[in-house]
């Protein structure tokens, strides 16, 4: 029977040879991720209070992310709960301060193509990047699956996004997913897992690949997926995986796709959604003067090691505008030392950047990149809703690392291939 | 599962968790969290929300983040069901393991703020009396219907980790 990717490792973790979208199974969990905001403090309580111990330790990822930098009472007790319900249980795959989990938990090795994975955060998806199948749960969810490591899966269908041709420059994997935001809104893919495929997708690297499964959180989805090829299995392997099976994570050429978009790889421009929906987005153009207090480039699916270089490729050597805050926090420890080793953090910082240690915080409002009351910001994070990154009275646009570089140069939102001449190719 | 019986609070499409559960209050005590439910988008409804008042929405209800304080706040503050055109899957999910039913529900609109409802989450029905009218739901699938009705997850894992043990 023909079955899609995400069907296969469904039906895998199900010990079944095959599911049918609608069904419901339970499935064996291969990973448990968690962060310091549900894990640990919250799930992991739950679970001692039971009096039960977690199913496997060796399936258990934590990694602190959220709360990090803060020093208040609340986030300070969430940290030491980290701390002392790893050491307590033994759970040795911990990640202490190194930077956002949904591009840690990459980094760590801990992925691979063809496992069931479950995350206690909604970006969970982002995994699927390198062939995982991940869905994000709430904090009781994760009580249950740290006692049974079991959970019920209704299979979900199939909603295939197919990108042709290749991506002009100055166009991203962010410009795609916004895109797909912006013409099927943020619950057009309910319930169902997004598979990314065709030759502008394929040609991505890993970092920009995240961003699609990341994201696929912001289409209301159950998971995004993209079938391993050459490019997981270097990036894994340079990573330090081993055995990674790319023939049998892969989509049949005739499963049931439930709804096939294709998008114009080559016709696409730069997207900007406006506040307070990712589902606003539209052309830059649409969007281009609007004033700007602030850009932000952080979070999980914004300031990995791309996101960071197409920042410097618009400014280097140029400098921000007077007036404005631009605000870079790496997606994790790893990228900052490479961003510093290869000259790309200078770049930003010659330019007036102000770098940030690495963590969740300004996409949830929290820290130093948190807009003030009043202020419009732009940042290449993945969500605007009201209230998040800011004050109510506040405002954020989203675009890609370059839209928000190229606006933390003007002052408002710009189309950011004003400054990507020819002749500043690398 | 017994009937419920409350006001509803009514809100149109696209309510989401950080309206639900602002960021800011996701580290404290659901306590001192609650209390800010919804007030970037309704201040009144957390001041004078009580116990047994039943959650009303549009579209997309609960879109968002895995934050399970989004559910959490509404039932802390006293809501014991909620009914929506459609839910976001996780805040679908949350709301089962808290033991607070979700009913997909397609005459939201039909309901005004603070009309009296009776809920029967098992059958899955609605009847407005304020208005005089029946609503039907979409049911809660079987599985869960018997780990809601024992109060949620924890309480569901409880028993039958017992029965187990």
């Amino acid at each position: 029977m023909p079955q899609t990717i995400s069907e296969k490792i469904i039906a895998k973790a199900a010990g079944v040879d095959h599911v049918t979208p609608g069904e419901i199974v339970t499935c064996s969990v291969d990973l448990a991720m968690m962060h310091d905001g549900s894990g640990p403090g919250r799930a992991g309580k739950q679970l001692d209070a039971l009096g039960v111990a977690p199913w496997d330790v060796s399936k258990i990822v934590v990694i602190t992310d959220h709360y990090v930098l803060l020093d208040d009472d609340n986030s300070v007790a969430l940290q030491r709960a980290a701390t002392e319900w790893t050491a307590t249980h033994g759970v040795t795959k911990f990640h202490e301060g190194e930077g956002i989990c949904h591009v840690v938990l990459p980094e760590g090795g801990h992925l691979k193509p063809g496992m069931f994975c479950v995350g206690g955060d909604s970006h969970s998806p982002t995994a699927g990047a390198f062939g995982t199948f991940m869905v994000g749960i709430g904090a009781t969810e994760m009580t249950g699956v740290l006692a049974t490591g079991e959970i019920w899966v209704r299979v979900p269908e199939t909603l295939r996004v197919h990108v042709t041709g290749t991506l002009a420059d100055g166009v991203t994997a962010k410009d795609i997913i916004l895109k797909l935001c912006g013409d099927i809104g943020i619950m057009g893919a309910n319930y169902q897992a997004v598979e990314y495929t065709g030759p502008a997708v394929m040609a991505l690297p890993m970092d920009d690949r995240m961003v699609l499964t990341n994201m696929a959180a912001e289409l209301g989805a159950k998971t995004g997926i993209i079938a391993p090829d050459a490019t997981t299995v270097a990036t894994l392997t340079s990573l330090g995986v081993s055995d990674i099976d790319v023939d049998t994570w892969q989509s049949d050429a005739d499963a049931t796709i439930a709804r096939t978009i294709t998008i114009d790889g080559a016709a696409l421009q730069p997207q900007v959604a406006a506040p307070s929906s990712p589902e606003n987005a539209a052309d830059v153009s649409e969007h281009a003067g609007v004033k700007l207090d602030q850009a932000y480039i952080g979070a999980c699916t914004g300031a990995k090691l791309e996101d960071l270089r197409m920042a410097a490729r618009v400014v280097k050597g140029r400098t921000v505008k007077d007036g404005m805050r631009f605000i870079i926090a790496p997606s994790s420890k790893r990228i900052h030392e490479k961003a510093a080793a290869e000259g790309t953090l200078k770049i930003l910082e010659d330019a007036g950047a102000m770098i940030l240690p690495t963590g969740c915080g300004g996409c949830i409002g929290l820290g130093p990149a948190r807009l003030p009351e009043d202020a419009v910001g732009i940042s290449s994070t993945n969500r605007n809703f009201v209230g998040r990154a800011g004050p109510k009275s506040s405002q954020l646009y989203l675009g890609s690392a370059y839209s928000v570089a190229a606006a933390a140069l003007t002052g408002a939102i710009t189309d950011p291939r004003e400054f990507l001449g020819e002749g500043d190719v690398p | 599962m017994s009937f419920i019986e409350g006001r509803a609070w009514t809100y149109g499409d696209g309510i989401n968790t950080d309206l639900l559960a602002p960021s800011p209050y996701l580290r404290h005590s659901l306590e001192e969290g609650a209390p800010h439910c919804l007030e970037n988008h309704d201040p009144d409804f957390a001041p004078n929300v009580r116990e047994g008042d039943i959650f009303v929405a549009g579209e997309s209800l609960g879109v968002g983040s895995s934050r399970e304080y989004a559910p959490h706040f509404l039932k802390h503050l006293g809501i014991r069901a909620i009914l929506a055109k459609s839910f976001a899957r996780i805040f679908y999910r949350n709301s089962l393991n808290l033991g607070l039913p979700p009913l997909v529900c397609a005459d939201t609109d039909r309901i005004g703020r603070h009309d009296i409802l009776r809920v029967d989450p098992s059958a899955g029905t609605v009847e407005n009396t304020t208005k005089g009218e029946t609503y039907t739901c979409d049911p809660i699938p079987a599985h869960l219907m018997e780990m809601v009705a024992s109060g949620g997850l924890l309480a569901h894992l409880e028993k039958t980790l017992k029965k187990a043990g």
